[in-house]
């Protein structure tokens, strides 16, 4: 847990987030039928998933390690990461649904992709309801970290296999965006996307540390010594 | 091979106790007839629906939402109606998994027999042409084993966290809702009569999603179960 306190990572957070933030408004973006200049939303629309998948894994790795030590403290990082995890999962969304409007013509529409990432955000409300309504810490921390865990890999079946198996409008679906594809990325656009990747997850990680480190103080003021 | 001996004494004990007081079994079947009774003098009361063009999809997709709905109601038991001393004497004499697996195999049973019968009560009352009838049955029996995998795992951790009707179908729903989607989806196909290999794909996953909840339930339950 030493790496959390280390500055060096939080400053690359920040220069790549701007980095992403200029190059991603500035640089060379291929010109595509329908999607336009609306392409440049894939540094930002992508990103937001990756950084809520990191904050996931790293829920799951905590909540795996508090099931072999029973320590409070994992339960207190698993759980901040989830949250931080919906942060990234309703900015995803958000940037997704206004990419839709104005390629796709409707903010929600229907795509399978869409709907299971709905999906997906019930599994994950559905855990913070369960820590709720359960009192006793030990059980509550002990519950909601196998409930954290078995809802990881349908998470994963829901947005990256599923979608892929239908008529989708998102790349990667057989039915393919019409203009935009997997292929079409070419390396002006990776340099841009790959960066963008490491620094939201990063930042999204910052974000988990500072809320664990605050849930941290609040426990240790309501412990009885 | 321990482990599977204990499993096969547990499921015995379930089934005999069950085949006993048979209370599971027609509780479950009384209520799926009565859903099934319920929906068909609902949509008689609008004449004409079952020549309308919409029939046959409404036909499948009701009647996998009457048995997710029974589904819940079957499995929410196998966790909920054990006394604590005597899931305390369990545990004392016979290994996690094999509690876990003895109830989903249990539950897979069950709730393939009650499913196959509320198929037939369900075709009584909706009749309909299923061209693939019974490529239809076997989706139907997927069906009944993939909800109770879920289901199983998913009652045993409501039954952690206060037991209550609400919290089973808040965590169960989002889990199911895939499995949902592939059964529709197949007994479409099934019923439309589609070429078999067409639907292999969603079998496939089907299954992957099972040995996923499976594997993370016999993984998981031992950290459950100890209080």
């Amino acid at each position: 847990m030493k790496f959390i306190y280390k500055t060096w990572w939080k400053v690359l957070a920040v220069v790549l987030v701007f980095y992403t933030l200029i190059s991603g408004l500035l640089f060379q973006v291929p010109r595509l039928d329908i999607l336009h200049e609306t392409i440049r939303n894939l540094y930002f629309h992508v990103p937001m998933w990756m950084a809520m998948l990191t904050a996931l894994v790293i829920s799951v790795f905590y909540s795996v390690l508090y099931l072999r030590t029973g320590k409070e403290e994992h339960d207190l990082a698993a759980v901040e990461c989830v949250n931080t995890g919906m942060i990234f999962y309703c900015l995803g969304l958000i940037t997704g649904m206004l990419w839709a409007k104005y390629t796709w013509g409707e903010f929600w529409s229907g795509d399978p992709k869409q709907n299971s990432a709905a999906i997906a955000f019930l599994l994950y409300c559905a855990y913070l309801v369960l820590r709720n309504s359960i009192d006793e810490e030990q059980t509550r921390a002990k519950i909601s970290a196998i409930y954290n865990i078995f809802a990881f890999p349908i998470m994963i079946v829901l947005l990256f296999v599923l979608p892929r198996m239908t008529d989708s409008l998102h790349p990667g679906g057989s039915g393919g965006n019409p203009g935009f594809n997997k292929y079409d990325l070419d390396s002006h656009m990776r340099m841009v996307l790959y960066p963008a990747f490491l620094g939201w997850s990063l930042l999204s990680l910052w974000i988990a540390t500072i809320r664990y480190r605050i849930r941290l103080i609040e426990h240790k003021k309501n412990a009885i010594n | 091979m321990k482990l599977a001996g204990q499993t096969i004494e547990l499921l015995k004990k379930e089934i005999i106790l069950e085949w006993r007081s048979k209370y599971a079994f027609n509780g479950i079947l009384l209520y799926i007839v009565s859903t099934v009774f319920v929906c068909y003098i609902s949509f008689n009361l609008n004449p004409g629906f079952k020549q309308s063009t919409g029939y046959s999809i409404v036909w499948n997709i009701l009647f996998w939402i009457i048995m997710l709905f029974a589904s819940v109601n079957a499995i929410a038991k196998s966790f909920l109606q054990e006394s604590k001393a005597r899931l305390l004497y369990y545990y004392t004499i016979a290994h996690p998994q094999a509690i876990i697996l003895s109830k989903t195999i249990y539950n897979t049973l069950l709730m393939s027999l009650l499913s196959v019968l509320a198929l037939l009560v369900y075709l009584l009352f909706f009749p309909n042409k299923v061209d693939d009838i019974l490529y239809y049955f076997i989706t139907v029996l997927l069906g009944a084993m993939s909800f109770s995998t879920v289901f199983t795992m998913i009652s045993a951790i409501a039954s952690k966290a206060g037991n209550n009707g609400t919290l089973m179908a808040i965590l169960s729903f989002p889990v199911v809702i895939p499995v949902i989607l592939l059964l529709v989806k197949v007994s479409k196909a099934a019923m439309d009569g589609i070429d078999r290999s067409l639907s292999l794909n969603n079998i496939g996953i089907l299954f992957a999603i099972n040995v996923i909840v499976i594997a993370s339930s016999l993984i998981l339950f031992p950290f459950l179960w100890r209080d």
